[in-house]
């Protein structure tokens, strides 16, 4: 590809690059592991708390569960023991024991595992409610800040290593309980063979400690590797049709042959270290397996020593060390848990800064619609104001259009009207009251919004003209027809009942805008602010637009940020902002008679205030995000 | 290839298993020494591992010897001990390292076979051609590439291999027991069946209500993530308690299902553990009644009861080979699925590399359907050549996209041909007729990495001169290098955010760096603005001079200059002339453009909005 480049591209080679210019997928790795905090435990257990009686009942089970599950070798050597010596009248009473012990075992048991896996999974259920419930609250400054993604992962990833903390801490709780009652009847039974055996326990916590550092590092290789892995193919699924078409598939594959590569070696590091624990474990198993046989065996054999015990030493042997792999795992997953925790407090901890005062007004339908704001200075960061000294009123039943360019500040005024921000300085009231005054709640009821963005949902469209309103199929009709809409949805092929894809990707963008001048009909607004679209809509639709938006002005006070001549031109008012100032305000008219910036714009076919500001400051338009 | 043909959520595909699996391990089977290996230590551990009951037993009767017989054999007896604890050190040694080791080499080829499937997978998707990638989600060809392979991957180890160790395990201590004493052997293995019931239903039930879960769990992930994505028109209709009793509802779903689960999988086993325990009951009671009446010695009742414990572990496991070879069926066929698919558009048997001549491109009668009967384009005919650049204009739908996109041959026409120099397009080698055709798309795709690594993505090798050349030409130039990081600044998601326009113009960039022959612009200034426009057109004009220019657009400013325009609907020609000859002749695209320059009907105060297509035209859709 390179020569082929060269013959055409006449510059000097000095400046191509020895690499080629070229990467393919990223991964980002959020830390997973975190130390021991008591505080994030703590607030952990406050969820726990209502369902303190269940937790009792469970830990009933794990100790039960666990008090029969150490009995039963014993019980085997009993047994053992009085076939030995030849009872066979013992031996039917110790296996009707035995039976019932295995009984309850197996009760205990499932009542432990049952009842903690139920509750964590309502705790969860409860964690990631209250989650959702705070992100309704938070304010808009933090979501915009935040991406989905992210918030997404908090709700998801997290919550479920917390989850997997909570299934496995009962069962954790209940290997604890084991390990220490196994030493005890070990010891209880034979203290020389009990100690000598028992050895084997820390060895086998010193080999497990020393293993998890190692396996955490190789373990999160493996898990960076496959995710490396996994986004290079995501993005190259993504921009497949880019790949094909600039012939970057040779170059793409040996890109992600690399990383499918490196994700199999480490793979199979990590699966080294998983196998190696194995031999070490049979190995020391072993050791202690021998000693019963050598050591009891002389103790049963000089008479010392019932041959049950050595049986049921041998059985307690081979289960040593299930519960310190379960231990040790616990505290990986504890660790995790603590690092989740981290975050979902984090985020439940983020204030709501916008919410009722106590002693709210809450508007009633007989308020005013009126809007005012009252030199409004406001920055999303206070100290880069995006509005200054911003006055103007809007009197009930009027048609204000807000005209400007890009990062005029017309979007601000519309969000601050809906109190999704709170001002910096002076006020912004809705029928005679401050917004910071009124009841969160009943404003948006007297307020009602459309987004230059159609934002539907997944369902029918009947359910989205509905949104939150009670609106009867017919009602839904009627407002449908009102804005034109009726006819394109009768012709879909389920009708009302058409399910919509992700974000209605299914019907046109036009047809979409339509959809939601039916949703805000519906909600029948006092108050309506509408936001034109900018985006490119067929003719025909677009002429549907303008019908549908003469239905939706009628009888309200009504605040458009327009782009689009005839929606201005209808408009009582007007107001032109520039950088956050109004600079010219009145009626069509009046505004041509002044000859001022809305007169030259307007006059001069296809010149937009966008180019006006381009022309003035440099690149407006291109102000970064980021 | 439909969605029908995948398996519907909360279902396993029982017909389908025994292809799928037997696939799967054939391609394990391509490292046979791996496999082997594998099963030969797992043969190796099995019999050391059954002979801990046999040592065990001897040490019993070992030390219990004495008792009977008096106190002359005890040296014998103490070093009889040591041996037998040596061989029982020696043996689990053995078993640990062989089974560490075949649990080593299962997972190696696993990973193997896991890198072959993803290499072929990838490959297999650059192959696909357009109209499969249209067919089938973005996000359903991730899914199949992540987690289904993944699936039928685990398979090897957890399924095939899991299964040898099993059969091994069952079948030398089956044999042993039997050797030994048949009547205990039979109570001992009692629990086998009835475990292995209970737990290969549990493990298939697990997975069927796993992918129950997965889907509840989907419709859940939806909510979530529409409300935050929405969340603006949440707050515009102060619809917080409709977003919650949403929320409620799914959360519930997920939640009523997850505790069938949970009583599913604890039911089973506690079924399992008692079944056992049942098992070793009847034993120690058969057993025992027969030591007391001195038929047996008490090693051979130990022996037995330490197979059963032996035993009782792997058992465990049918419910993850179960779950295992439930989830592979269905990952394996999805994957299998678009592995096996031939891609419609593939290099003609001894195609030649294009050999470009002036750079002449002719449409000659090209018609083209994605599915017969509905036609897209009808009879198309054009030429365009070196210098020339011809416009096309028409609805949304009216097929103009399609138009640019036959020319690099990402579909095939179904009638009629397209030639580059006289040559067919579907008789040269795709690689080099892409590399000869530049087409700037309408959505702009960028790449999550630098602004270098995208303005030079179709030529990486390009100059610092080209890079920056390119991003003149496109009017990016001076913004970029206003950026901190300048051209190597991070642009995506996790980088600076664009606005619509910079995306596009930064796809003109890369559509320019290599430096094509032909250059189609697919509608792809739309989202910038008006002043802005002008100036890429310029330097777009500048930098293709010598070459075919398409250019298909919504707004009649971008195309007016061309030397010939196409306006087409439904897929046919209608107007065809220069703009002076169209807007005399006084049809459509007159109309349009005293649309488009402010008439009473439309017009914009700021070019953010620009009405598009004919009135005339698509009625019958809104």
């Amino acid at each position: 590809m390179s020569d082929f480049a060269f013959e055409r591209d006449g510059t000097a080679a000095s400046s191509a690059p020895r690499r080629p210019r070229a990467s393919l997928g990223s991964a980002e790795a959020e830390e997973i592991f975190a130390s021991f905090d008591p505080k994030i435990l703590r607030r952990f257990f406050a969820f726990l708390k209502p369902h303190k009686t269940y937790l009792i009942l469970a830990q009933v089970a794990v100790l039960a569960s666990a008090a029969t599950a150490m009995s039963i070798p014993f019980m085997i050597g009993r047994a053992v023991d009085a076939a030995a010596k030849r009872d066979p009248s013992r031996l039917d009473d110790i296996v009707m024991v035995f039976a019932g012990l295995v009984l309850l075992n197996a009760g205990a048991f499932f009542l432990e595992q049952w009842m903690s896996a139920r509750l964590a999974q309502k705790v969860i259920f409860d964690v990631r409610r209250s989650m959702f419930s705070h992100f309704q609250d938070v304010s808009l400054s933090f979501m915009d800040k935040t991406h989905v993604g992210r918030i997404m992962a908090r709700l998801q990833g997290d919550v479920n290593s917390l989850q997997e903390f909570l299934e496995s801490t009962t069962g954790a709780l209940g290997d604890l309980v084991l390990l220490i009652g196994i030493a005890i009847v070990l010891l209880a039974t034979d203290l020389q063979l009990g100690l000598l055996t028992l050895t084997v326990i820390p060895m086998l916590i010193a080999v497990r400690a020393v293993w998890l550092p190692f396996s955490k590092k190789t373990f999160r290789r493996a898990r960076d590797a496959s995710s490396t892995a996994n986004s290079a193919l995501a993005e190259n699924i993504q921009g497949i049709r880019t790949i094909q078409e600039t012939r970057r598939e040779a170059m793409n594959f040996e890109l992600y042959k690399e990383k499918a590569l490196e994700n199999m070696h480490a793979q199979n590091g990590s699966a080294k270290l998983t196998q190696v624990m194995v031999p070490t474990v049979d190995v020391l198993t072993g050791f202690a397996m021998a000693i019963v046989v050598v050591v009891g065996g002389n103790a049963v054999l000089g008479g010392r020593l019932d041959v049950g015990v050595m049986v049921a030493f041998i059985f307690y042997v081979q289960r040593f060390f299930d519960p310190v792999r379960m231990l040790s795992m616990q505290y990986t997953i504890m660790q995790r848990a603590m690092a989740a925790g981290h975050r979902i407090f984090e985020v439940l901890d983020v204030p709501v800064s916008i919410k009722d005062k106590p002693g709210a007004v809450r508007l009633g339908p007989d308020v005013e619609p009126t809007v005012e704001f009252r030199n409004v200075t406001f920055g999303y960061d206070p100290k880069r104001p995006v509005l200054h000294d911003i006055s103007f009123k809007v009197k009930p039943h009027e048609v204000v259009a807000l005209v400007g360019p890009t990062g005029s500040g017309k979007t601000s005024i519309m969000s601050l009207t809906h109190r999704f921000y709170d001002v910096d300085k002076g006020q912004v009231l809705v029928g005679g009251h401050d917004v910071r005054d009124v009841e969160l709640e009943s404003l948006g009821h007297v307020i009602g919004m459309v987004l230059q963005e159609p934002f539907l949902f997944t369902g029918t469209i009947e359910e989205n003209i509905r949104y939150n309103t009670s609106a009867t199929l017919e009602e839904i009709t009627e407002a449908a027809k009102a804005v034109s809409a009726h006819d394109f949805i009768m012709r879909l092929p389920e009708g009302y009942q058409t399910r919509l894809g992700q974000r209605g990707r299914n019907i046109s963008l036009g047809q979409r805008q339509l959809v939601s001048f039916a949703r805000a009909l519906v909600a029948d607004p006092k108050i309506l602010i509408l936001d034109e679209a900018t985006a490119n809509i067929d003719s025909f639709t677009e002429q549907a637009i303008q019908k549908a938006l003469k239905v939706l002005f009628a009888g309200r006070t009504c605040m458009v940020i327009a782009h689009r001549l005839a929606t201005i031109r209808d408009a009582d008012r007007i107001v032109v902002l520039q950088q956050g100032r109004i600079i010219e305000e009145g009626p069509h008219d009046e505004l041509m008679a002044h000859e001022g910036l809305y007169a030259r714009l307007y006059r001069s076919a296809h010149a937009s205030f966008d180019d006006a500001t381009v022309a003035a400051t440099g690149d407006a338009e291109f102000a970064m995000r980021t | 290839m439909s969605d029908s043909a995948a398996p519907s959520f909360g279902q396993v595909d029982v017909k389908a298993m025994p292809g799928v699996l037997k696939r799967i391990i054939r391609l394990a089977l391509h490292y046979p020494g791996g496999v082997a290996l594998a099963i030969g230590c797992s043969l190796g551990s099995a019999i050391a591992s059954l002979t801990l009951p046999k040592l065990f037993g001897h040490a019993v009767d070992q030390a219990t010897r004495l008792l009977s017989q008096g106190p002359t054999l005890a040296e014998d007896a103490r070093n009889a001990l040591l041996v037998t604890a040596g061989l029982v050190i020696l043996a689990s040694t053995v078993r640990g390292f062989l089974t560490g080791f075949a649990g080593y080499v299962a997972e190696v080829v696993s990973q193997k076979v896991g890198y072959d499937l993803r290499i072929a997978f990838f490959q297999q998707l650059q192959r696909l051609s357009f109209g499969f990638h249209d067919r089938i989600h973005s996000g359903d060809l991730i899914t199949r590439g992540m987690l289904d392979l993944e699936g039928a991957r685990a398979f090897i180890q957890g399924g095939m291999m899991q299964t040898f160790t099993l059969v091994l395990l069952l079948t030398v201590a089956t044999a042993m027991m039997f050797a030994t004493d048949s009547t205990m052997a039979v109570i001992g293995l009692l629990f086998v069946p009835i475990a292995g019931f209970v737990l290969a239903r549990m493990g298939f039930l697990l997975r069927v209500t796993w992918l129950k879960v997965q889907q509840l769990q989907s419709i859940l992930t939806l909510t979530m993530e529409e409300n935050l994505q929405g969340i603006r028109v949440v707050r515009a209709f102060s619809g917080k308690k409709h977003e919650l009793s949403k929320f409620d509802r799914s959360a519930e779903d997920v939640l009523q299902y997850s505790y069938k689960r949970i009583t599913l999988r604890f039911r089973a086993i506690s079924v399992m553990t008692l079944s056992f325990y049942g098992s070793m009951a009847l034993l120690l009671w058969y057993g025992g009644h027969k030591v007391a009446a001195g038929q047996i010695s008490v090693g051979k009742l130990t022996e037995f009861l330490t197979y059963m414990t032996l035993l009782q572990t792997p058992i465990r496991q049918i419910a993850m080979i179960f779950a295992s070879a439930a989830r592979a069926t269905s990952s394996g066929g999805r994957l299998f699925e678009v592995l096996d698919l031939e891609p419609d558009i593939a290099d003609a048997p001894g195609a030649q590399p294009l050999k470009p001549a002036k750079g002449v491109l002719r449409f000659e009668h090209v018609d083209f359907a994605y599915d017969a009967g509905r036609p897209i384009l009808q009879d198309i005919s054009f030429q365009v050549g070196p210098g020339e650049t011809i416009g096309i204009v028409g609805p949304p739908g009216s097929g103009k996209s399609t138009i640019a996109q036959l020319i690099p041959r990402f579909y095939d026409v179904t009638g009629g041909r397209i030639t580059i120099d006289g040559q067919d397009v579907r008789e040269v080698t795709t690689a080099s007729l892409r590399e000869y055709v530049g087409l700037v798309q309408q959505e702009a795709f960028l790449f999550d990495t630098t602004v270098t690594n995208n303005i030079a993505y179709a030529d990486p090798w390009a100059s610092e001169d080209r890079i920056v050349g390119a991003s003149r030409t496109a009017q990016l130039h001076d913004y970029i290098a206003a950026l901190p990081g300048g051209y190597e600044t991070r642009v995506g998601e996790r980088g600076v955010a664009l606005s619509g326009g910079q995306r596009q113009r930064m796809s003109i960039a890369r559509g320019v760096v290599p430096g094509p022959g032909i250059m189609i612009f697919d509608d792809s200034t739309a989202a910038i603005d008006a002043v802005t426009e002008k100036k890429v057109r310029e330097g777009i004009k500048q930098a293709t001079r010598s070459m075919a220019t398409v250019i298909i657009a919504h707004r009649l400013s971008s195309l007016m200059h061309a030397d010939e325009i196409l306006v087409i609907d439904e897929g046919r020609v209608i107007e065809r002339g220069t703009h002076p000859e169209l807007i005399a002749k006084g049809g459509v695209y007159a109309d349009l453009y005293a649309l488009q320059t402010r008439t009473e009907q439309g017009g914009v105060i700021d070019d953010e909005a620009a009405p598009a297509a004919a009135p005339t035209v698509e009625a019958a859709r809104v």
